[in-house]
C-alpha cells in the first residue's frame, strides 16, 4: 500500500509556448509505493507536465522536489540519473537490437573493450526474470509483442532510475490480456516502493490500479483525489469540466427534422479502430458525437470520410449504396471533413487564406481544370465576408491568423465545395471564447440551409445546443444514442460513465 | 530456425554459392585457388572501402565521397613519394590521417549542422576529386622499391593460388570490421543510430561521437583502399576510382544490409563484393561478353535484394500486427 512518504512533489509548475499557457501553476505530489493516475483530455497539459518533470522542457516557474530535495533535470538522461524513468506509449527502444542490447546499451559488460555477450544476456535474463518474463534475450526486440517490449522498456527504466516511473499511456496499444500482464508488473514495482505516474484515457484502468488521481484541464489543476470512494461520474465530470446539476437545455432551435435519412451507414466498422456501428443523418440535421478521448470518435469520422476503409457494412446516400474507399470518393459524393488537429491535418500554413479556401474545390475539379484566378478571388472574398474571417487580406499566409479564423477558413474550404454532409471534429478546440459562439451560430445556419452535419465535440454544453441527437462512444464502440429531452450534458456524462462501469465489471 | 535477421545474409551466401557453381559447371577451370586468390586481390580496394560503407549504411547514412578519397589518396601518394621523395611508409600514415580527418569533418558537419549525409558527402566527393586534380592532372607512376617489395609479398595457397598482401589486408579489415560491429559498444551504437536516431538519443547513445566516428572510419578505410589501389596499379591518377562509392553501396545492399540502416553484417558485404567480382571473372572467362554485363547483372541483383528486404519487412510487420490484434 502507498506510504506517506512523498517521493516527488511539483509545486506551481508553469510553462508557456509563445504566450499560451500550456501549464499554469500546477501542483502534483506522488507518494512512494503509489500508483497515481494523471488524467485529462488532449491539450490538458499532461504531456507538458511530464516533460517539465523529466527536464525535456525548461519550466518557466515552480519547483520540483524529489525526496524533499529540489531538482532541476537538464534532460531525459539527467532525470534518469536522478531516479525518474519514463516509458512512452510508442516504445522508445531500438527494435533492431536484441532485448539484451536494449537493456544494457551504453553500459554493456566488456573485457578488453569487447562486449561480453554471454554475460550481458545472463544479466538480461536475470533482470527480466524479476518481472516473470522468460524470453530469448538474444532475439531482436521487434520479434516480441508490444506488451513484452513495454515490459522491457519498464525494466530498463527502473534499472536505470529506480525512484519514480512515469508510464505515458502504456496500455493504449495493448489488448486486455496484455494489460493484465502489464498491471502485474506495475503492482510489483509499487510493492517495491516506487512512485508510479500512470497516464491513461481508460477510466476502468484508473479504478483498477490507481491509488490516487490528478485531473488537468486546459493546463490547470482540476483536482487530486484518492481513488477509493471516488464516483465514476465525478471523475468524468472533473475531466469534462461540467457540474452535475441538471441544467436546463438551452436550445435555440434544432427540432429533429422529419423524413428519411439522407446519409446512412450500416454495419460500418474496422478491427482495432472502432466496432461496427449504424449511423444515419437526415437532411438539415446536426448529429453530435460525444465520448472521452480514445473512445473512437475520430476513428468513426475517418471511416466515414474514407481515410480508413471499413471492414464491412455499407454506406447509402438517399437510399443508393455508395463506396467510400478514399477521401477523394467521399468528396465526390459531397462529403467534407474538418479534422481535429487543424495545424497538422487541415491548414497549409504557408499558403494564403485564398489558396486554403479554394483547395478542396480545386482538388475536386482535378489539376487539369484550374480554377480561374478571378473565381478564386471571388470565392475567397465571399467567404471572408460571409464567415467574418478576420484577415487583413486574402493573400496573407494562413498561419498568421488566429485559431478561430483558421477554423473558419477551413470551414469555408468545405463550404466552397457545396457539400451535402460535413463532419466537424472538435470545431471549437483551441480557439477563443468569442469565436466559439460564432462557430456555433455558423453550424446552426448551415443546418437551417439543409446541410447534414456530424459534429464531434468534448464541449458538451455546446453540443447540446445544436445537436438534435447525440451518439455516445466509449471504448471504441457506439454505446448509446440520446434524442430529444435526453440530450443534456449530464445525460451524456451518465451514458459515458455507465458504459465505463459496465466495461470494468 | 534461422532468425529473420540472418535471412538476407543467408540469401546472399546462397546466391554466391549458386553463381559460383554455375560458373564452374560452364568453366571447370574456375574451380581453382588461383581464381579465388585473384578474386580477393582484384577486389581488395573495393572490399575495404565497402566495409566502411557498411558502417555508414548501418547507421542510416550514406558516404558518396569514398571513390574520390581513393582517387585523391592515390595521387597524393604518387606525388609525395615520387616528387617529394618521402618514404612510402610515412606517406601511407599521412594519407590515412588526411582521409580519416576528412571523414571526421564530414561526420561533424552532418551531426552539428543537421545536414543530410547525402549532401555533405556529395560535397566531399567533389572536394576530394578536385583536390586530386590540384595535385596532378596526369597519371603519376610510382617506382619506389618499397612498392615492389610489398607487391611481391604473398601467401601461397594449396593449388597454386597466390593470396597477395592486399587481398590479405582486405580479409583482415573484414574480420576486424565484423568484431567492431558485433562486439564493441561503438558497433552497437552504430546499429542503434540506424534503428531509430531519436530513441538512441533518449537511451543515452553518444550520437555526436558515434556519427563522427562512423564517417572518420569510412574515411580511414577509403584512405586504406586508396593505398591498396595504388599498390595494385603502381600509379596515382586523379580520375581513378570514379564511381567506386556506387559499387560499394551495391555490395553493401547485395550483402544484405538494409539501406535504411539498422540491420546487416560486414561479412555480407564481403560476399557482395565477391559476387560482383565473380561476374567480372565469368565475363573474362567467357571472352565474348561485354563487360557492361557486369553492370546489368548487378542492377538486376540490386532490384532483387531490395525486393527481398521489402518482403522481409512486410512479413515481420504482418507478424507483429497479428500479435497485437490477437484476441485475449
Amino acid at each position: 500500500m502507498a506510504s506517506d512518504v512523498v517521493r516527488l512533489r511539483v509545486q506551481g509548475a508553469s510553462k508557456s509556448f509563445l504566450g499560451i499557457r500550456a501549464l499554469d501553476r500546477v501542483d502534483f505530489s506522488l507518494r512512494a509505493g503509489e500508483v497515481h493516475a494523471l488524467l485529462g483530455e488532449n491539450g490538458a497539459g499532461k504531456s507538458t507536465l511530464i516533460k517539465v518533470i523529466t527536464g525535456a522542457y525548461r519550466r518557466d516557474g515552480g519547483e520540483i522536489l524529489l525526496d524533499g530535495a529540489a531538482i532541476d533535470p537538464q534532460g531525459v538522461t539527467d532525470a534518469q540519473a536522478l531516479g525518474i524513468g519514463t516509458v512512452y506509449q510508442e516504445v522508445n527502444l531500438l527494435p533492431n537490437l536484441s532485448v539484451a542490447e536494449n537493456l544494457f546499451i551504453g553500459r554493456e559488460p566488456t573485457r578488453f573493450g569487447l562486449t561480453r555477450t554471454g554475460e550481458m544476456r545472463r544479466r538480461a535474463r536475470a533482470l527480466l526474470g524479476q518481472y516473470g518474463l522468460a524470453i530469448d534475450v538474444g532475439a531482436p526486440l521487434s520479434s516480441f509483442s508490444v506488451a513484452v517490449q513495454q515490459i522491457v522498456a519498464i525494466a530498463r527504466a527502473v534499472d536505470l532510475s529506480g525512484k519514480v516511473l512515469i508510464l505515458d499511456e502504456p496500455t493504449a496499444s495493448l489488448d486486455a490480456h496484455e494489460v493484465d500482464t502489464l498491471f502485474e508488473v506495475v503492482l510489483q514495482l509499487k510493492a517495491r516502493g516506487l512512485g508510479i505516474v500512470f497516464i491513461t484515457h481508460f477510466l476502468d484502468q484508473v479504478f483498477r490500479i490507481a491509488d490516487s488521481v490528478t485531473v488537468l484541464r486546459n493546463g490547470r489543476l482540476v483536482g487530486s483525489r484518492p481513488v477509493a470512494g471516488l464516483e465514476r461520474i465525478e471523475l468524468v465530470s472533473m475531466m469534462l469540466g461540467r457540474e452535475l446539476q441538471d441544467e436546463e437545455r438551452a436550445r435555440s432551435g434544432g427540432a429533429t427534422p422529419e423524413g428519411a435519412a439522407a446519409i446512412r451507414f450500416t454495419g460500418y466498422g474496422k478491427r482495432g479502430s472502432v466496432a461496427p456501428f449504424d449511423l444515419s443523418v437526415r437532411r438539415g440535421e446536426v448529429v453530435g458525437m460525444a465520448g472521452l478521448l480514445g473512445s473512437g470518435r475520430t476513428e468513426t469520422a475517418r471511416l466515414i470520410f474514407g481515410i480508413d476503409t471499413s471492414d464491412g457494412g455499407q454506406a447509402e446516400i438517399d437510399g443508393t449504396p455508395v463506396t467510400l474507399g478514399s477521401p477523394a470518393q467521399a468528396i465526390a459524393h459531397g462529403f467534407g471533413f474538418c479534422p481535429e488537429d487543424r495545424k497538422v491535418d487541415g491548414i497549409v500554413g504557408d499558403l494564403s487564406v485564398r489558396e486554403n479556401i479554394v483547395l478542396a474545390l480545386q482538388a475536386r475539379r482535378g489539376w487539369a481544370r484550374p480554377l480561374p484566378r478571378r473565381a478564386q478571388d471571388e470565392l475567397a472574398a465571399r467567404y471572408i465576408e460571409a464567415l467574418d474571417i478576420r484577415t487583413s487580406d486574402a493573400e496573407k499566409p494562413i498561419k498568421f491568423l488566429s485559431g478561430g479564423n483558421q477554423q473558419k477558413a477551413l470551414l469555408a474550404r468545405w463550404l466552397a465545395t457545396d457539400p451535402r454532409f460535413l463532419i466537424l471534429d472538435e470545431p471549437t478546440r483551441g480557439i477563443d471564447v468569442g469565436a466559439h459562439a460564432e462557430i456555433i451560430r455558423l453550424i446552426e445556419r448551415l443546418c437551417a440551409d439543409g446541410m447534414s452535419l456530424l459534429v464531434i465535440s468534448s464541449e458538451l454544453e455546446e453540443l447540446v445546443v445544436y445537436a438534435s441527437r447525440v451518439v455516445v462512444l466509449s471504448d471504441r464502440a457506439h454505446v448509446a444514442e440520446l434524442t430529444g429531452e435526453a440530450v443534456t450534458p449530464s445525460g451524456i456524462m451518465q451514458a459515458i460513465a455507465a458504459h465505463e462501469k459496465a466495461a470494468a465489471a | 530456425m534461422i532468425r529473420a535477421k540472418y535471412l538476407p545474409l543467408m540469401t546472399t551466401l546462397v546466391v554466391f554459392v549458386l553463381a559460383y557453381a554455375i560458373c564452374i559447371a560452364q568453366f571447370p577451370a574456375m574451380w581453382s585457388t588461383r581464381v579465388v586468390a585473384n578474386l580477393l586481390t582484384d577486389n581488395a580496394f573495393l572490399g575495404i572501402a565497402a566495409v566502411g560503407m557498411t558502417f555508414v549504411i548501418l547507421s542510416g547514412g550514406i558516404d558518396l565521397s569514398i571513390g574520390s578519397v581513393i582517387g585523391f589518396t592515390g595521387v597524393f601518394l604518387a606525388v609525395v613519394i615520387e616528387r617529394a621523395g618521402i618514404h612510402p611508409a610515412v606517406a601511407f600514415v599521412l594519407a590515412l590521417v588526411i582521409a580519416t580527418g576528412f571523414g571526421g569533418v564530414m561526420g561533424a558537419i552532418i551531426h552539428y549542422l543537421k545536414m543530410p549525409a547525402f549532401i555533405v558527402t556529395l560535397a566531399g566527393m567533389f572536394f576530394a576529386r578536385g583536390m586530386a586534380f590540384v595535385l596532378s592532372t596526369d597519371s603519376v607512376p610510382i617506382s619506389h622499391p618499397f612498392y615492389g617489395e610489398l607487391q611481391s609479398l604473398y601467401f601461397k595457397l594449396p593449388g597454386g593460388g597466390r593470396l597477395r598482401l592486399i587481398g590479405l589486408v582486405m580479409l583482415l579489415v573484414v574480420l576486424i570490421g565484423t568484431i567492431v560491429a558485433q562486439r564493441t559498444r561503438f558497433g552497437t551504437n552504430v546499429y542503434a543510430l540506424g534503428g531509430n536516431l531519436q530513441s538512441a538519443e533518449l537511451m543515452g547513445v553518444p550520437v555526436a561521437r558515434t556519427t563522427i566516428g562512423i564517417y572518420a572510419l569510412s574515411g580511414f578505410l577509403a584512405g586504406l583502399a586508396g593505398i591498396v589501389f595504388s599498390l595494385y596499379t603502381s600509379a596515382g591518377y586523379s580520375l581513378a576510382a570514379v564511381g567506386v562509392e556506387l559499387d560499394a553501396i551495391a555490395a553493401v545492399v547485395i550483402g544484405g544490409t538494409l539501406l535504411t540502416g539498422g540491420a546487416g553484417f560486414v561479412a555480407g558485404t564481403l560476399i557482395g563484393v565477391l559476387i560482383q567480382g565473380l561476374i567480372q571473372t565469368y565475363i573474362v572467362f567467357d571472352g565474348s561478353l561485354s563487360s557492361w554485363w557486369t553492370k546489368i547483372v548487378i542492377g538486376l541483383l540490386l532490384f532483387a535484394f531490395i525486393a527481398l528486404q521489402r518482403a522481409i519487412l512486410w512479413l515481420s510487420e504482418h507478424r507483429a500486427g497479428a500479435l497485437r490484434t490477437r484476441p485475449a
